[in-house]
């Protein structure tokens, strides 16, 4: 705007200074985005809000840390589907009810603590790894609308493994429901020894905060071992077919192959990520819970800066910490602004807005 | 989406398929729906007087999708934004307690400009995200339904002035969880009063409606065949030679999804006119997944949809809907598995219109 040359004899060096600051400005912006922006300051404004009306700080950054460590995994999940040029994995719930699965079956087991943790989470893998597969398969013939198959495939099962939940022959009865002695109940309670046993684990106070560990070491160390895929063999191929899928069949890559490589590992980080949710979250919660977990994981990484054919580490980090922050924060904030629960109606927004805006950027085509 | 160099065989290899779906389908589900009424002794009377109701409520609704998917935009999953400026002009003659016929006209007429506003946000939603439609639809749905949230829930009267104490939330803003319609009530199926006697009790007969809905369909009809229609058509069949032989595909495109919008308004208003209470924040976030499940049962697909499709759909689906709890309840001793059953019908059939449609237009791209 202000770029006309009558700068520099007026002012030298103001001048100098604030022609270019202005583009860096506006470059700045057009690369994080407005809706990330405006997401940013909704953010600053809750928290300054916070402060002014002298809420729990404390509480709130334990609150809003909780929440990152457990949702971080399913983030993380989308990152190998990106990757992989499957594009945002709206398919998420068919690892998520692996995971379920797991948790259902080891607890109907009776087993608690951490051989509890560890059984659901073996149980999960074991289960997410050929459904992974399968689904890979299904998205290599449907190239192109892989997000709507991913979509409404993941109702379809979350929707037909209601049917499963209620007509599932278990029988512990702290899992069925107590009149009729048959069918799981709704939310399963992971109480006394084992409910937030990562959360528990190693955590310490800071200022008053409290840190959840053992979750955020978890979600630490899923992240590096997802960093560390990516550097080997089977990872840079699985990049690499992504962004040039004819260069890579030259060096003998197959992107059709790679392309379920990614499909098993986001199923697979998926169902452990919903172990992890549940042990932090104290329930394990079946039937229609799942039905939409995949758009807010999505809303994070979109929000952390990724595309639909980009995403980095960071960005599930940034966008995991900035979005679970703003959606623990609005809640008791905005409740002593405006009567009734404005955050859910807020999260809607943003959440969609963020994905419909990346859905509709011009020159990002998957 | 061509990248991978795919057998080059154009032979019709996929013709089975194709005709599996286009009479299998429909067939499958009648032969599901007979099952369900034998196994829950459903007898003629109980199913007529149901789907009497039920076709008269919906017919519209479905009949809706057909223009976007003529004009090669695929399912219209934005319908629910069509139902939310339905509800818009519902809320706002019960506000004025404008009653009967001259209430529902009036609410149609409110609708139509705000339909007409959101079809070309929509439209130009779609424009920007060529080759995800679908997908861009739904989230734009959900969207949309944040911002209805934030006006209806929050801002009618705080910000915007609105007092009918049975109306408004006893905390003086925010609509009430159901706006009572009994003022518009059976305005149009009244019209004619027309009553059949099953089983010695009295059936209304939505004459006018049905009128109304055979009018929609003399308008499609027609509509394929004037100038605009016969351009979408050829959009639908290639956008690039539409556009080659000089039609303005974009502009067209925003149209085909203005008038899908309107009939999603005034379909969504058939509906409400009907059940006599609006669900304020829930009557419309289902309409498009019940729509167009209703349509795709039918055998109709991504691509093609005809008028006779989508009245079969809405009878078909609709039977299901009522057999569906009825037979769990008999064959499993649980209404709760058939409801799940439709539920995961519903998203079942959508999935596997998404599937063939993405598998086949892989091969015949390849």
């Amino acid at each position: 705007m202000a770029e006309t040359p009558t700068a520099v004899t007026a002012r030298d060096v103001s001048g100098d200074e604030r022609v270019p600051f202005s583009t860096a400005i506006r470059e700045w912006v057009a690369e994080i985005g407005i809706p990330r922006l405006l997401i940013f300051i909704f953010l600053v404004v809750l928290l300054a809000t916070a402060v002014i009306t002298r809420m729990d700080l404390a509480s709130l950054l334990t609150d809003s840390l909780v929440r990152a460590g457990r949702n971080g995994i399913l983030v993380l999940a989308l990152l190998p589907a990106v990757q992989g040029g499957v594009g945002l994995n709206f398919g998420l719930p068919l690892g998520i009810v692996c995971g379920l699965v797991g948790c259902v079956i080891a607890l109907n087991g009776g087993v608690v603590g951490w051989p509890w943790l560890v059984a659901a989470m073996g149980i999960s893998v074991v289960l997410a790894i050929p459904v992974g597969w399968a689904y890979g398969w299904l998205l290599n013939r449907t190239r192109g609308q892989e997000m709507m198959v991913g979509t409404y495939l993941g109702f379809a099962i979350v929707s037909g493994m209601s049917i499963f939940w209620l007509a599932a022959p278990f029988t512990n009865p702290t899992l069925v429901w107590a009149i009729g002695g048959h069918g799981l109940r709704t939310t399963l309670t992971l109480s006394g020894a084992f409910d937030k046993l990562l959360d528990h684990l190693w955590s310490f106070q800071v200022f008053g905060v409290t840190v959840p560990t053992g979750t955020l070491v978890v979600f630490a160390a899923a992240c590096a071992l997802v960093g560390i895929f990516f550097r080997t063999r089977l990872g840079i191929a699985i990049s690499a077919a992504r962004s040039n899928p004819r260069f890579a069949r030259a060096a003998g890559i197959s992107d059709a192959r790679t392309r379920v490589q990614a499909t098993v590992l986001t199923t697979v980080l998926a169902a452990i990520g919903i172990v992890i949710f549940s042990q932090s979250y104290g329930f394990v919660q079946l039937y229609t819970a799942p039905l939409l977990m995949a758009f807010p994981a999505v809303a994070c990484l979109l929000i952390g800066g990724a595309s639909v054919t980009r995403a980095t580490l960071t960005h599930v980090v940034v966008g995991t910490l900035l979005f679970q922050s703003i959606l623990t924060v609005a809640l008791p904030v905005t409740s002593q602004v405006v009567q009734g629960d404005i955050s859910e109606t807020a999260r809607l927004i943003i959440q969609n807005g963020m994905i419909l805006y990346a859905l509709t950027r011009r020159g990002d085509k998957a | 989406m061509s990248t991978t160099p795919a057998p080059a065989e154009n032979t019709p290899r996929f013709q089975p398929l194709a005709v599996i779906g286009r009479f299998g389908v429909p067939l499958l589900f009648a032969a599901l729906c007979l099952f369900g009424i034998i196994a829950a002794h459903i007898t003629p009377e109980f199913l007529l007087r149901e789907l009497l109701v039920r076709f008269g409520r919906n017919a519209i609704l479905v009949l809706s999708l057909l223009i976007p998917i003529l004009a090669g935009l695929g399912l219209n999953f934005g319908i629910v934004v069509g139902a939310m400026a339905g509800q818009i002009g519902a809320i706002l003659v019960t506000y004025f307690k404008i009653k009967g016929l001259a209430g529902f006209a009036l609410a149609a007429l409110i609708a139509t400009p705000v339909a007409v506003l959101f079809g070309v946000a929509t439209g130009w939603l779609f424009n920007r995200a060529k080759g995800r439609e679908m997908v861009t639809g739904l989230i734009a749905g959900y969207f949309a339904n944040g911002l209805y949230q934030l006006i209806f829930l929050f801002a009618i009267g705080s910000l915007i002035p609105f007092k009918d104490a049975a109306m408004v939330l006893p905390q003086g803003f925010g609509l009430r969880n159901t706006v009572d319609l009994l003022g518009i009530q059976y305005a149009l199926d009244d019209l004619i009063k027309v009553s059949l006697t099953l089983d010695q009790s009295p059936v209304r007969v939505p004459l006018a409606s049905f009128l109304f809905i055979a009018l929609f369909c003399v308008f499609n009809f027609i509509f394929l065949r004037t100038k605009l229609g016969q351009e979408l058509r050829a959009m639908g069949q290639d956008a690039h030679v539409a556009a080659a032989s000089g039609i303005d595909v974009e502009k067209n495109r925003v149209i085909a999804t203005v008038l899908s919008t309107i009939f999603a308004a005034w379909g969504q208003l058939f509906f409400l006119q009907n059940l006599g209470t609006l669900n304020t924040y829930s009557s419309h976030e289902q309409v498009g997944m019940f729509s167009i499940a209703a349509l795709l049962v039918s055998g109709a697909t991504v691509t093609r949809a005809t008028i006779g499709q989508a009245l079969l759909g809405t009878l078909l689906f609709h039977t299901l809907f009522v057999v569906s709890p009825l037979a769990g309840k008999a064959l499993a001793g649980d209404a709760q598995i058939g409801e799940y059953f439709r539920v995961f019908v519903a998203y079942a059939v959508i999935t596997v219109a998404l599937v063939l449609h993405a598998w086949q237009k892989r091969r015949t791209a390849g």
